[in-house]
């Protein structure tokens, strides 16, 4: 079987504590909750780390709860993704996340996989993840140790994929993440975690750890209505080829006041598709301006030969899910056949 | 998931022996405590003192020269014992004595990313692994060949040397049974389509893993996770020179095999020579993408078929093409060449049939038999043309295939013997589980049904080298406590074989399961079976068992007639005892009947072989196909389909097997079930497939996705229920009248799989696995008024050779071909040399191919 590569592993006590080992770590030291990405991803040599300090025994870092007396929920970064589909607070409020949640990989791994790991999850890509024997075959590629993106020979940058199925439903819900580190903290949007780049994705500093997601009141299921649909192969395992995340607030006449679609997989981040998302601004969800809105939501998407499915299916796909969640908002009758969703 | 149902009126037949107590019952599998209790020790569970851990390096290019071989770093990795390189190993091997084409360590030359070129032996796993990683090999590239058109466009530089078909094509034949072209004359409907069946891997969850333990210096004994321990004692004997009576292979149960651990492997080679030459035991185990490197799972395979329709759906002739993407070595390759083409003949009546097929050499893992072997893909093929056929000539698809079913007790166009056949029985009990009649072509936009058959092997009638020896013996020794212990060269790979052995055994002695003890699977110790593959396990190895009680059975009854004063031919063996069938209060118990014998006879032993009956076929290739008996199944399947995205769902899938008779039930429906989801895996997701990267760049050539979770094989989720019938009618070739049931399942559900999209949607897909995208393309062209479907547009330009033409027993023939060819090929045979001899040459007796 594979083998993991000898390293130290530390399991501070505080926040401080795993701040200061970071801060002091240096660029081999990495952060790991669950371990249900990084693991794997060190058996097969294509992340490496000669530290890794564990945040699961940090007290505290995990739970769900109000944030600060305000309407805000909190969530905290090692919170399982299996703690979080089956609460009751988030089942309530925010079942469009729950539904994210719930859809993402298999029941063990949920068990043990976080929503911090979920946010912060490594971009994929079927050129990377793979062996250190299959990578040297292709002589590596550009997000590690290579000079080529395989996926896109002259591109400059890496195209490998978004993996997050909790980032586009927590940026349609207008989350915001805590970022803690020893120069102190910073609460920034979840959309601005990301960056549109196969390697550099994430705008967090090595140094800054992932301590809390917060959800605003008003996109609770009172004022907010959302939708996650999500492609795959297999609804019991696999990574999304397309997630689908949409918010609608809605005035008092049944107009909509605000929209927010995202779409997950299909770019080197969580992608804001917002034509599609401001055609539905002011208008009332009929049938014709869904249609368009996922017309328009398509645009945005990159979809590329680096994950399952043909490429150019998955770009007609998004069409079709984008319309498809839309009608699950508007609770018009749903007449697509999604084998895996939950 | 499955509803275990007989099908409506399916009464046990008729049987004039006495009823059974075991077979036919549903029983607990022997073996099924310890499996589910983890006692049952796995290749990968042993462990020995002093062992240690191997590693193969394997190549990570697709074909090159091998320049130099660069161990210095990787010897100082702490805890490294020792290497291996090709250079120590130069005999080859091959599961075919025609393509012997392999070595344990490529000494000279990689064909494909994954040869293993190297070997590293450490004190621990972690050590040999990281050793692995170390070690420098430099290559030389050559031009590599991906296809099967690249093939045959690409003569040099050649994969293997050694084809008579020249080039990098492995084998290629021509057959003609009858006369073809007239039957196409006479039909009133000719229809010609073009079909493509996706490669595929066996996934089975058990990694191939062996422990290799010396013994002195020159013995051996190779644990292994194989399904032919027979196969790999004779190659671990001929490259590492060594007697075969100095190597013991024992074949540990297997965690699922499906054809995938069929061949001898060069890891089971490597480690049995790194045991000897570090004088300590050594393991290896190998990581899923190693497993996907060993692959010789299902071929690619490009297919054309015509065929010839009277109106009332009589058919009048085929003729059928094959284009097979070998892989890397030959394998199974020129038996899974011509399977492509031998079982077309078995399901329906086909009075005039031609067939050609080729298969070529590719720089990528070798395919070779997957559960069905060969067969799934013609089967797909002709499973959906009749499909088409039945839409043409108006006939309901379920009746075209009942009027023209295969005559039981005949010998087909090309010379098969078919035996028992329970297709009828089959369609009937799907048609009405499924409310066929009622339901077909009236779903609805969205909703279908299709219907296919299927027909398999009962056992190669051939072994792999060419021999007059049983297929299969069973020994059995009895002694004075009443213990009865069977040794036997079988496998148990979950199939059940364990089981099956056991049952009959104690049904014939009238004892317990647990009365019986199993030694099987080891070289040194047992009778030899040539292994568990095609579907052989139940009926040669049954019926050897059923000689071998029958004689012990026969030896106590002779010992306890003469201390009763009853004639033997009245005494019943049953519930432990021998008693007077007319005084039943008259007898012993079995324990004291051994004694009786032993008393009499001394030490108590018997044995029982089995030799598969001569088929008549006596032409160039007459020796795939074969079998003493063929099982045969059908299939429905629900499909829902959404036409905005081509994503499907299978409802629900009905399915009947024609068993013969069941040895145990709840076996044969764990293997159709089994079959059911392997089937839907190729019909909707499975690929093994490969990347090649811009050529100006790379000269890459790497499987897609060798890993579990990128290699898309469906889960509990995607499993639809499953109603299964079990259609009994009892075989007389069969130990209890039993046919297989391991293979033939799966064949109908691909087809089915396609024929319910078409009920569904209006579309045809010509090709599996069927994709959404693939729907959704079929249906805009169905709206642009283009032909609906999706598939191959044409078939390679191939040179088949010769055709060999053979008079088909309707025309009055004796299983030749015609004379003048004969006489032809003769001639030009003894003008060939070279190393590699054609298995048709050994069949004919010219030849011995048996290695040392």
């Amino acid at each position: 079987m594979l083998r993991l590569p000898p390293f130290e592993f530390r399991m501070p006590a505080t926040l401080d504590e795993a701040a200061r080992m970071v801060a002091d770590g240096g660029p081999s030291t990495r952060l790991v909750a669950g371990g249900t990405d990084l693991w794997p991803n060190m058996n097969r040599r294509h992340q490496k780390a000669e530290t890794v300090i564990s945040l699961m025994r940090i007290p505290g870092l995990a739970g769900i709860g109000n944030g600060n007396g305000s309407g805000e929920l909190r969530i905290g970064g090692t919170t399982t993704l299996d703690a979080i589909e089956s609460h009751p607070l988030v089942r309530e409020r925010y079942p469009a996340l729950a539904r994210a949640v719930e859809s993402i990989s298999s029941p063990p791994l949920r068990n043990m996989g976080t929503l911090g790991g979920n946010v912060c999850v490594d971009t994929r890509c079927t050129y990377y993840n793979q062996t250190e024997e299959w990578r040297r075959s292709i002589d590596y590629c550009l997000k590690e140790e290579g000079t080529i993106c395989w996926v896109a020979p002259n591109s400059p940058k890496c195209w490998a994929h978004s993996a997050s199925d909790s980032a586009p439903i927590l940026a349609a819900l207008d989350a915001r993440v805590r970022l803690v580190s020893t120069a102190g903290e910073r609460l920034i949007p979840i959309e601005s975690l990301y960056r549109n780049d196969g390697i550099d994705y994430l705008t967090k500093r090595p140094d800054e750890i992932l301590t809390d997601v917060l959800l605003p009141d008003a996109s609770d299921a009172a004022s907010c209505r959302a939708a996650f649909w999500k492609l795959r192969r297999r609804g019991s395992i696999d990574f999304g080829v397309l997630s689908v995340a949409a918010a609608v607030w809605t005035d008092g006449g049944g107009k909509v006041a605000k929209a927010r679609i995202w779409l997950g997989s299909v770019g080197s981040q969580p992608l804001f598709a917002g034509k599609a998302s401001e055609l539905l601004v002011g208008g009332r969800l009929d049938a014709e301006a869904l249609l368009e809105s996922g017309r328009l939501a398509r645009k945005v998407a990159t979809p590329m030969d680096n994950t399952d499915f043909l490429t150019q299916w998955r770009g007609v796909m998004v069409e079709r899910y984008v319309e498809a969640a839309l009608r699950e908002i508007a609770g018009l009758p749903q007449e697509r056949l999604a084998p895996n969703h939950p | 998931m499955a509803e275990p149902v007989r099908s409506p009126g399916d009464a046990p037949a008729e049987r004039p022996e006495r009823d059974t107590r075991i077979v036919g019952k549903p029983f607990r599998r022997v073996d099924g405590r310890a499996k589910v209790t983890g006692v049952t020790r796995f290749a990968d569970d042993l462990s020995f003192p002093r062992m240690c851990h191997m590693r193969l390096v394997r190549s990570t290019v697709p074909h090159a020269r091998i320049v130099s071989i660069d161990t210095s770093e990787a010897a100082r990795v702490p805890g490294v014992l020792g290497f291996l390189t090709g250079a120590s190993m130069p005999n080859t091997f091959g599961i075919l004595p025609v393509s012997e084409d392999e070595h344990a360590l490529c000494p000279d030359k990689v064909r494909m990313v994954g040869d293993p070129v190297a070997a590293v032996a450490a004190v621990t796993e972690d050590a040999a692994y990281e050793a692995a990683l170390k070690v420098r090999v430099d290559y030389e590239p050559l031009a590599t060949i991906a296809s099967v058109e690249e093939a045959l466009a690409t003569p040099e530089p050649r994969i293997h040397g050694y084809s008579k078909a020249g080039g990098n094509v492995h084998k290629r034949a021509s057959l003609e049974f009858g006369d073809v072209e007239g039957a196409f004359t006479e039909a009133d409907l000719v229809l010609e389509d073009l079909c493509y069946y996706e490669g595929n891997t066996h996934l089975a969850m058990e990694q191939h893993a062996a422990v290799a333990i010396p013994e002195d210096v020159d013995r051996v004994t190779v644990y292994s996770s194989t399904q032919t321990p027979h196969y790999v004692h004779r190659a671990l004997s001929k490259v590492l020179d060594l007697p075969a009576s100095r190597i013991r292979v024992i074949a540990c149960p297997n965690g699922g095999g499906f054809g995938g651990k069929s061949d001898p492997f060069n890891h089971e080679i490597v480690a049995a020579k790194m045991a000897l030459q570090l004088g300590r035991p050594v393991k290896i185990v190998l990581s899923r993408e190693e497993v996907f490197y060993c692959h010789r799972g299902r071929h690619p395979v490009q297919m054309w078929i015509k065929t010839g329709f009277k109106k009332d759906g009589t058919i009048t002739g085929q003729h059928f093409k094959s284009a097979l993407d070998g892989g890397a070595y030959g394998s199974y390759g020129v038996a899974s060449t011509y399977y492509t083409g031998a079982l077309q003949t078995v399901t329906y009546k086909l009075p005039h049939y031609k067939f050609e097929g080729v298969r070529t050499y590719t720089n990528k893992p070798p395919c070779g038999p997957k559960r069905g072997h060969g067969t799934p893909q013609p089967r797909f093929a002709w499973e959906v043309h009749l499909d088409k056929a039945a839409h043409r000539l108006g006939i309901d698809p379920a009746e075209l295939r009942l009027r023209n079913l295969e005559d039981p007790e005949t010998v087909t166009a090309n010379w098969l013997t078919v035996g028992s056949i329970g297709l009828g029985r089959c369609i009937e009990a799907v048609v009405e589980g499924s409310g066929w009649r009622e339901r077909y072509g009236r779903l609805g936009e969205g909703r279908g049904l299709g219907l296919a058959c299927g027909a398999y092997l009962c056992g190669a009638g051939l072994p792999i080298y060419w021999n007059h020896m049983p297929q299969s013996g069973v020994q059995l020794q009895l002694d004075r406590s009443g213990r009865v212990a069977v040794f036997c060269g079988e496998t148990e790979i979950g199939q059940g074989s364990d089981s099956v052995l056991a049952a009959i055994v104690a049904e014939i002695l009238g004892v317990e399961l647990h009365d019986i003890r199993l030694c099987v699977g080891d070289t040194d110790l047992t009778p030899v079976d040539l292994g568990s593959y095609s579907s052989r396990v139940t009926l040669m190895m049954g019926n050897a068992a059923v000689e071998a009680a029958e004689r012990a059975r026969d030896l106590l009854a002779s010992a306890v007639s003469a201390q009763l004063e009853v004639p033997a031919d009245r005494l019943v063996f049953a519930e432990r005892r021998v008693f007077d069938a007319e005084d039943p209060g008259r007898g012993l118990d079995f324990a004291d009947a051994c004694v009786a014998a032993e008393a009499r006879f001394g030490t108590l032993g018997t044995v029982g072989s089995y030799t598969p009956p001569r088929s008549p076929g006596r032409y160039n290739g007459a020796g795939v196909g074969p079998s003493p008996t063929y099982s045969y199944s059908a299939c429905v399947l629900e499909v829902e389909v959404d036409p905005a995205t081509g994503l499907y769902r299978p409802i629900h899938v009905w399915i009947a097997h024609d068993i013969g008779r069941s040895i145990n039930p709840v076996l044969v429906l764990g293997q159709i079930e089994g079959s059911v989801y392997m089937g839907l895996g190729e019909a909707m997701m499975e690929e093994q497939v490969f990347r090649r990267l811009p050529k100006r760049l790379s000269g890459a050539l790497v499987h897609k996705a060798p890993s579990m979770l990128e290699y898309k094989s469906p889960t509990f989720l995607e499993m639809p229920p499953v109603t299964s019938y079990i259609i009994e009618d009892p075989d007389a070739r069969g130990p209890f009248g039993a046919k297989e049931v391991g293979q033939g399942p799966l064949l109908p559900v691909p087809p089915a799989l396609a024929n319910a999209v078409f009920d569904a949607v209006g579309v045809r897909i010509d090709q599996v696995p069927v994709q959404p995208h693939m729907i959704l393309k079929a249906l805009e062209a169905k709206r642009q008024g283009a032909e609906p479907r999706y598939g191959p547009a044409s078939f390679p330009a191939v040179d088949f050779g010769e055709t060999i033409r053979v008079p088909t027993p309707a025309q009055g023939g004796d299983g030749h071909a015609t004379k003048e060819f004969e006489r032809r090929l003769h001639r030009s045979k003894r003008a060939t040399s070279g190393t590699m001899a054609e298995r048709e040459e050994a069949l004919e007796g010219k030849k011995d191919l048996t290695t040392k």
